[in-house]
């Protein structure tokens, strides 16, 4: 079971990113309690194009570095500046202030193959 | 996220329930199945660091080397020199192969003459347990070897406030206890102990070794002494800190104390040698072929392994441990580097983070001295 808070209202992927109806997207509660305290993001620009299910950047704790893997196709477009300095948004507020980016795409935002609803997500094995 | 294994693999201590209990997330170190984090490895470095923290060592090994011919063969294993400490005196000390590569390192106890405390790391246990038996046959008195690690647990509190924590539990002093100085038979907690004034994060503090039966007790009583444990996460971005090699990284099998900037520990003018004299004093006639440097990197965080270039000169290092520094909270690491570069602080390098080229400047050891 992936534990911690799954708000309904998103989607999310198997390597638990979340990505919302407007195409803003973070990593999980659950995906944040097990990295630790985030030290370091390394996030694409703004314009970058992102492929559904490949990495566009990486997220590192103090111990251990782990991949972002995007959930849709399409472009960056924006980017959460405030992690720069103070990347422990990510821990403190996953679903809020944590935001990672967001992404203009034409990939429908609901569940399917590759996004899974809450629920769903709930009931990932870990 | 990666997954944790089982327990059952691996080897636990006296306080592996206490742990588990206390939610501490686990994982394996040294063959042991180890609290990593209780709540987080920046609040449990800062805590040690404006306080106090106590962590379960227990993983790490134990030997008694007593006899007739200990002192002899205490020398003659390591590259520093045990003989010459007073009785309740440490040292911390390479421990070489003929070769001059690194068996272990270790911290050597003198409890009196031919009596000696060696302390080493938990996941060379086996294997120092064969090198020390072997060189101890080869001595005419064969001074007895004891591995006791299984009968004695170690906890290490740490901090500025650590000294007093301890002092407030101990019956009789322990302030007085000096640097690199051990005290046998206090009782702290009611629980004996051998009180050790060493330890690995950098900061004042003690290491207290005692009976594996005892350290649950012992473990109670100072965390109801407000006493908050620290995981082995912490425990190495603090030893990093304060530039602290870790076996596996700074040091190993084919990495020389030399290399590895650990030449103060090298006693050359120790009578009768010691094991890798030789192959050690080639090096240094010669220049060991890399050298350990600090490292501060911008915009990436080096882990072990990367690969470390310069521009304009040949070959490669290597990042042998690297973190984000919670004290100076920048990207920080220590590497291997062609002594060829002959690089010096300020100069600029380069380390492959994920292939990408990130910028780390060469920067004085260690990152972090306490306030004297």
């Amino acid at each position: 079971m992936a534990s911690g808070k799954v708000p309904e209202g998103r989607w999310y992927t198997a390597e638990h990113e979340w990505i919302a109806g407007d195409g803003t997207v973070g990593i999980t509660d659950h995906a944040q309690d097990a990295l630790g305290d985030v030290v370091f993001l390394d996030l694409p620009e703004v314009g970058r194009h992102v492929e559904r299910g490949t990495v566009f950047g990486v997220v590192e704790s103090v111990k251990s570095v782990s991949d972002l893997f995007s959930p849709v196709t399409g472009t960056v477009a924006a980017v959460n500046d405030q992690l720069k300095d103070r990347p422990e948004l990510v821990n403190q507020d996953p679903y809020g202030e944590g935001w990672l980016v967001r992404l203009d795409t034409e990939d429908p935002i609901a569940s399917g193959p590759v996004l899974l609803d809450a629920a769903g997500y709930r009931a990932l094995p870990d | 996220m990666p997954e944790e294994s089982t327990a059952s693999r691996w080897r636990t201590t006296p306080l592996t329930a206490w742990h588990e209990a206390a939610g501490a997330r686990m994982g394996e170190f040294g063959g042991f199945w180890m609290p990593i984090l209780y709540e987080g490895i920046l609040e449990e470095h800062r805590r040690v660091r404006a306080a106090v923290g106590m962590f379960d060592v227990s993983h790490m090994a134990e030997f008694l080397v007593e006899g007739d011919g200990a002192d002899a063969l205490v020398d003659r294993l390591v590259t520093n020199w045990p003989s010459r400490l007073e009785d309740g005196q440490a040292l911390y000390t390479p421990m070489c192969r003929q070769d001059g590569g690194t068996q272990d390192d270790l911290l050597v106890y003198r409890r009196g003459a031919n009596r000696y405390l060696l302390v080493t790391n938990a996941g060379n246990r086996d294997e120092d347990r064969g090198w020390i038996e072997s060189v101890a046959a080869q001595r005419p008195d064969r001074p007895a070897v004891r591995d006791v690690s299984d009968e004695v647990a170690l906890i290490a509190v740490q901090g500025p406030s650590a000294v007093a924590a301890v002092e407030s539990l101990a019956h009789g002093p322990v302030a007085d206890i000096g640097y690199y100085h051990f005290r046998e038979g206090v009782s702290v907690a009611d629980v004996p102990a051998l009180v050790s004034r060493t330890g690995y994060t950098g900061e004042d503090g003690f290491e207290l070794y005692v009976a594996a039966t005892d350290a649950p007790a012992l473990w109670a009583a100072l965390a109801r002494h407000g006493v908050k444990p620290v995981g082995l996460g912490a425990r190495d971005t603090l030893r990093l800190e304060a530039r602290l090699p870790l076996y596996g990284h700074e040091l190993a099998r084919d990495v020389s104390p030399l290399e590895a900037a650990l030449g103060s520990f090298v006693k050359w003018e120790k009578p009768g040698g010691f094991i890798g004299r030789e192959a050690l004093a080639a090096q240094r006639a010669a220049g060991p072929a890399r050298r350990l440097v600090g490292l501060e990197a911008v915009g990436g965080i080096p882990r072990a392994g990367y690969a470390v270039t310069r521009a304009g000169a040949a070959g490669e290092g290597v990042v042998t441990s690297g973190t984000h520094s919670p004290t100076l909270e920048v990207p920080i690491a220590m590497a291997l580097v062609p002594r060829a570069w002959g690089v010096k602080v300020g100069d600029a390098v380069s380390v492959a983070v994920r292939g990408r080229p990130v910028p780390a400047k060469v920067v004085k050891l260690p990152f972090y001295r306490r306030p004297s």
